[in-house]
């Protein structure tokens, strides 16, 4: 949608789904995904890809237009993140960094205070930071304090499908922030996806829930209209919710039986 | 030079080529599909030659051998389904026949497969692969957790579920690629043991290949066989240059004592937390763990992260192997595709031909890509199981068209 775009750390996005690679079962499936999802920032995790392989997932994007946001996954400290943030830039000539730091193996959940000590470093370092965090209204505020160019609150643990699981804290971080929100895991489904945007998110973050699904492509496009949807939804502004009906066609200047005066 | 009816693709060779020309087939790789298709070349009456610094060694020195066509099956894989099952069923004649030239056993051990579930998350993922693998055929049977530790006894008190089945058996792939070498040896292959620097094209024809150390090699065919480096050949035309890459793989090896023998049956395997693990247990007493999957280029680091995750896994769905010796850690690089699937057979270069990009299907794949093979050096063309893959299928036009 060119008269909304998405502006993430200086630069200008039409598409507002951000992709990620993690499970996809093959390349050429994850290029069609890609694709069909008309991303054109996609996440890579920098501790997995060699930036020189050729032929390996960030050739895929290249050929595709795609900018890369290097992600720091599999970091539990925040020496292990910002080590990593600084090889990615070097290696992939980026500024732009998706921090991951990672309380534990089980549910993935990020450790707030590891998190926001790597952000402070690499934000005073230059980076574009975009931070995955808790759906904490007040980590994400801290977050957006130190310079963080987004926040991404995650709607449930990576790779669960299960969803905004607190819909209101998304609320109360949209409502604070200056900086663009974006839903960071969780999404299952498209009506995840659709919610976030309608929530005000800026944009969504997905992996899994394509790349897992049955027919990747599919669910590829049809989170590509999920956003769309939702986004245009928000900025209609829905209606009020009622707790009785009200009829949509119109009653104004119709015919009437006034039940006090026969018609005769 | 050795002429058999069954060269009816004789290249039409200009009289400079013909002088040169050392063999009818020349096979670039010494790994397992490249042995194999040296073997079955040589077996129809090619004189045939291989150009290896190594033959034998590659992905098969490190991969651990489990011919899993039904445990291996994942969702948008069903054409290659077709020939995992296709080269499943041709491997009992297959160790057979290789058993017999070379009087070595290759390790072919018909054991089945189980594969598990170690949460409610795990089972509910396995029962869809259940689901998947009935929809296509397939046989297997859903076993509760009990019924899992009853078969494999070792197995974690925590497995929830799993699959049986009976026909997903394995190979030592060490002992394959040894017996292919002397397979090869016995049928008159001749091997160049040096690196094969550059393809030579003469006329948009493939003729040979220079070899490290600047010999010609030339033959009317040319396989390309190099697994994942398949894709650094120079003098290969970019428009065939198969689309291959490396993905690394850590395994590693533990050994059972006889006092604890069998310890596991069966290969035993399982999704721990979105990474796969597997063990396979060989008649020898060698424990096979694996693998990671990672896309790091040429490197073959054996890191600690890697042997870390591996044994955290195997020790989660089989707690004993703590006490075992472990014997070796080794990296090795599968040959990726875009799709998962090998590119076997003529592309659009003549003389060239691909037997590459197998992936984690390589042992497995071995009989019917040799059959393949050989059927495409004699007609120039794939026999019907093997049409869907075409090296063609990757060329330009053909990805446009997918995008479209």
């Amino acid at each position: 949608m060119a008269d909304d775009p998405f502006v993430l750390g200086g630069t200008s996005f039409t598409s507002r789904l951000i992709m990620g690679t993690g499970g996809a079962p093959s390349l050429d499936v994850l290029e069609r995904s890609l694709v069909a999802s008309g991303t054109e920032l996609t996440t890579v995790a920098m501790r997995r890809v060699n930036p020189r392989a050729h032929g390996s997932v960030l050739s895929v994007l290249e050929r595709l237009g795609i900018r890369v946001l290097p992600n720091t996954a599999g970091c539990f400290t925040a020496g292990e993140a910002v080590l990593t943030a600084r090889l990615a830039r070097e290696a992939l000539g980026t500024d732009l960094v998706k921090l991951e730091v990672i309380a534990d193996e089980r549910t993935l959940l990020p450790d707030p205070i590891e998190l926001l000590d790597a952000a402070e470093t690499l934000v005073d370092d230059g980076f574009t930071v975009l931070p995955y965090t808790n759906d904490d209204p007040v980590l994400a505020r801290k977050l957006e304090d130190v310079g963080c160019a987004a926040v991404m609150p995650l709607g449930s643990p990576i790779g669960s499908g299960l969803g905004i699981r607190n819909p209101h804290n998304f609320q109360l971080i949209v409502e604070h922030a200056r900086v663009p929100v974006i839903l960071d895991a969780g999404a299952g489904t498209a009506s995840d996806a659709a919610l976030a945007m309608e929530l005000g998110c800026a944009g969504v973050m997905l992996a899994s829930a394509v790349t897992r699904a049955q027919e990747p492509v599919l669910m590829a496009e049809g989170m590509r209209h999920a956003v769309e949807a939702g986004r245009l939804a928000y900025r209609a502004g829905r209606i009020p919710r009622r707790h009785f009906a009200e009829a949509s066609s119109p009653v104004e200047g119709v015919a009437r039986l006034d039940p006090e005066r026969p018609a005769f | 030079m050795s002429r058999t009816p069954e060269t009816s693709v004789t290249p039409d060779t200009t009289d400079a080529a013909d002088t040169r020309r050392t063999s009818d087939v020349l096979v670039v790789g010494g790994g397992i599909i490249g042995l194999v298709t040296a073997w079955r070349a040589a077996q129809r009456g090619f004189t045939t030659a291989l150009v290896d610094p190594e033959p034998g060694g590659g992905a098969a020195q490190v991969a651990a051998g489990m011919l899993a066509a039904v445990t291996e099956l994942h969702y948008g894989e069903q054409t290659l389904l077709g020939l995992n099952l296709a080269s499943a069923r041709r491997y009992p004649d297959f160790a057979a026949e290789l058993t017999e030239a070379t009087g070595q056993d290759i390790g072919y051990r018909r054991c089945g497969a189980l594969a598990v579930a170690l949460d409610a998350d795990d089972r509910a993922h396995l029962r869809e692969v259940h689901a998947l693998q009935r929809r296509s055929g397939l046989e297997s049977e859903w076993l509760s957790g009990r019924e899992c530790r009853r078969l494999e006894p070792m197995l974690a008190p925590g497995v929830r579920g799993g699959l049986r089945v009976d026909s997903d058996h394995q190979v030592d792939p060490r002992r394959l690629a040894a017996a292919l070498v002397t397979a090869c040896e016995r049928a008159g292959v001749t091997f160049h043991r040096t690196w094969a620097d550059r393809l030579t094209v003469v006329r948009d024809r493939a003729t040979g290949v220079v070899t490290a150390d600047g010999t010609e090699l030339s033959a009317g065919q040319v396989v390309l066989a190099g697994g994942s480096l398949s894709g650094r050949l120079t003098g290969v035309p970019d428009d065939v240059l198969p689309p291959v890459r490396p993905v690394k793989g850590q395994v590693l090896r533990l050994t059972v004592p006889k006092r604890y023998a069998p310890f596991l049956s069966r290969s035993v395997r399982a999704v721990v937390r979105g990474s796969h693990i597997y063990l396979v247990p060989r008649e020898s007493g060698e424990l096979v763990v694996g693998a990671t999957s990672e896309e790091l280029g040429w490197d073959t680091t054996v890191t600690a992260g890697g042997v870390y995750e591996l044994l955290r896994d195997a020790h989660e769905l089989v707690p004993g192997i703590t006490e075992l010796p472990l014997t070796e850690t080794r990296a090795g690089l599968r040959p990726g595709s875009p799709d998962n699937a090998p590119l076997l057979g003529p592309t659009a270069l003549p003389g060239l031909l691909l037997a590459t990009g197998h992936y984690r299907n390589g042992v497995l794949l071995t009989p019917v890509t040799g059959d393949v093979m050989a059927h495409a050096l004699a007609t120039g063309e794939l026999p019907d199981e093997a049409r869907p893959f075409t090296p063609r299928r990757f060329g330009a036009a053909a990805l446009s068209e997918q995008r479209a």
